[in-house]
């Protein structure tokens, strides 16, 4: 049923860290090189090496500048599913292929009974559903539902993959319904935010703002350089003389 | 939004259909119209053709057609499940009021009854597809007071103007109905103009802000992260549609209310055969003129995704 549930259990969900997504890009190619052989497999390709390459990502790096009165900086912005609390893309579904777990609050897609109708990427205001052309039903983040439960994994890659790729632990994985859990207090200490409050999806992902621009610039502790052009005149000759 | 033709035909062809569907089971039911085999054949079968060719249209825009019964279990959370049940479920005193008027050739008793519950279902249906859009919030160009009765109104204008036409072609055409239909063009003509002007004027709280979560200034796109369009993009980032906005709008106007309003006040003092032309040309018009006004409807749509790439 794609009505919700009242209640889940744990809100299983992502922080990131806005201040330190350095836009590498390791996050897209992690989740992709999982995700194409994963749950939602594949995540299709169209055309990849010719002029109109298109495919199904989970997750892509937009960059943005970001202008205010205190200056202007790059944030490198990553965008995946939120998993909202309100999801209108599982209760716009008239098949039932999407859902949101009572168990964890992931919102997946059942692929057998989608039909491809696309409605719930219109639903969705933050572009986290892709349609695969190819296979003819919609795609998603799944959270990496297949790695966070798999005891095959070591307990240490029970997260997703591109929490796991981020090479400046920008990215958090944990239960943001629990306010003891380490993702919580995270957001909470830097005022995580939600993406488009205003919408009333309430998504359990939170981003953390850049922190604020310092006032004042770096000390350098180093030593001045020396001046590299040779001096001239008499000093010049018995700096020679004296360095030889 | 991307204006796919499957689902642009789709909502114009059932508005019409179900638009006349509901006009013949109403005044069949009054006793305004005879239960003549060949008029009864032309309407029900004009009313329900169109709705199964736009019911048929719309699964074309599916990825997996052959899937389309898995859309009428969800109708306790979804517009699309529910407008899916609604059709289908409009067939079965449609498909009654046709045998008792075509085959039996009576208007009255059950038929009657048949008639009435088949406009109920009729204007049913439209108030699920109005409301599919209406309730998408992402698109504030839907989610907007004049989505759901601009459904309704441009449903029974369409529908009240086939009916003229029908009843103008076998000659049993009546002042009132053609005075009806061109009023209820006017109404349709007024409630678009109104639209379009909520629409010029909306000011979305939706920004590049609120959707990166940036906090004061601006926040400008400095690089996508795709060099490609993407299906985003394809699907929800169209924007042919704004360069030649000005001019499908006054082709709208011409098509779906002007010409219309001007042919079915000449067929008022126009003689048979001619003012059945005139009526029958009425409805051609603004047909196409409402399939330019449900692409505009879609094409000038701005979805919040498109914030994120700066469009």
């Amino acid at each position: 049923m794609t009505c919700l549930p009242a209640h889940t259990d744990k809100r299983l969900g992502l922080v990131i860290d806005l201040d330190t997504c350095v836009g590498c890009q390791a996050c897209v190619t992690a989740c992709k090189e999982w995700n194409t052989g994963g749950h939602m497999a594949p995540l299709t390709d169209i055309d990849p090496y010719g002029g109109h390459v298109d495919g199904v990502w989970f997750n892509r790096v937009h960059s943005y500048e970001h202008i205010t009165e205190m200056g202007g900086r790059t944030v490198n912005f990553p965008r995946s599913c939120l998993h909202c609390e309100q999801p209108a893309c599982v209760t716009v579904c008239p098949t039932g292929a999407s859902y949101k777990r009572a168990s964890d609050g992931i919102v997946l897609i059942d692929e057998d009974k989608c039909i491809g109708c696309k409605l719930c990427s219109w639903a969705c205001p933050y572009g986290a559903r892709e349609f695969d052309t190819d296979v003819g039903v919609m795609k998603k983040c799944t959270l990496c539902v297949d790695r966070i439960y798999n005891d095959n994994l070591a307990e240490e890659d029970r997260v997703p993959a591109c929490v796991a790729a981020c090479p400046t632990s920008a990215r958090h994985f944990g239960d943001l319904g629990d306010p003891m859990s380490a993702v919580s207090q995270l957001a909470a200490e830097r005022g995580g935010v939600d993406l488009m409050p205003e919408m009333g999806y309430r998504p359990t992902n939170k981003y953390l703002p850049p922190r604020a621009h310092t006032q004042r610039a770096a000390s350098v502790p180093a030593k001045a350089l020396e001046p590299v052009k040779a001096e001239g005149g008499f000093l010049g000759w018995v700096d020679r003389m004296l360095s030889s | 939004m991307h204006p796919a033709f499957s689902v642009v035909f789709f909502t114009t062809a059932t508005g019409a259909g179900y638009g006349l569907l509901a006009l013949l089971g109403v005044l069949g039911a009054a006793g305004f119209i005879e239960p003549d085999f060949w008029l009864g054949l032309a309407g029900v079968g004009l009313a329900l053709g169109l709705i199964s060719a736009g019911l048929l249209s719309s699964t074309g825009h599916l990825g997996r057609p052959e899937r389309a019964w898995r859309a009428f279990s969800q109708w306790r959370s979804s517009w699309l499940s529910r407008e899916g049940v609604s059709s289908v479920l409009t067939f079965v005193p449609a498909g009654l009021f046709g045998i008792g008027w075509i085959i039996l050739g009576r208007l009255d008793g059950w038929v009657s009854a048949a008639g009435l519950l088949a406009a109920i279902g009729a204007v049913s249906t439209v108030c699920m597809t109005g409301m599919i859009y209406a309730s998408l919030k992402p698109i504030a160009q839907w989610h907007s007071p004049y989505t759901f009765p601009g459904y309704l109104i441009f449903s029974a204008m369409s529908g009240g103007v086939l009916l003229d036409a029908l009843l103008q072609g076998f000659a049993l055409g009546s002042a009132i109905l053609s005075v009806a239909s061109a009023l209820l063009t006017l109404l349709g003509w007024s409630w678009k103009l109104a639209t379009w002007r909520y629409n010029d004027r909306l000011e979305i709280p939706t920004t590049a802000n609120t959707a990166t979560g940036l906090a004061g200034g601006t926040v400008r796109s400095l690089e996508w992260p795709h060099t490609e369009e993407n299906y985003l993009l394809k699907e929800m980032g169209f924007r042919i549609a704004r360069k030649h906005a000005a001019k499908l709008r006054r082709i709208t106007q011409a098509l779906a209310f002007g010409l219309p309003i001007l042919l079915l006040i000449t067929a008022l003092v126009l003689p048979w055969p001619l003012s059945a032309m005139s009526s029958a040309l009425a409805a051609i018009a603004q047909f196409a003129g409402l399939l330019v006004e449900r692409w505009l409807f879609f094409a000038e749509a701005k979805h919040t995704v498109t914030l994120y790439y700066g469009r």
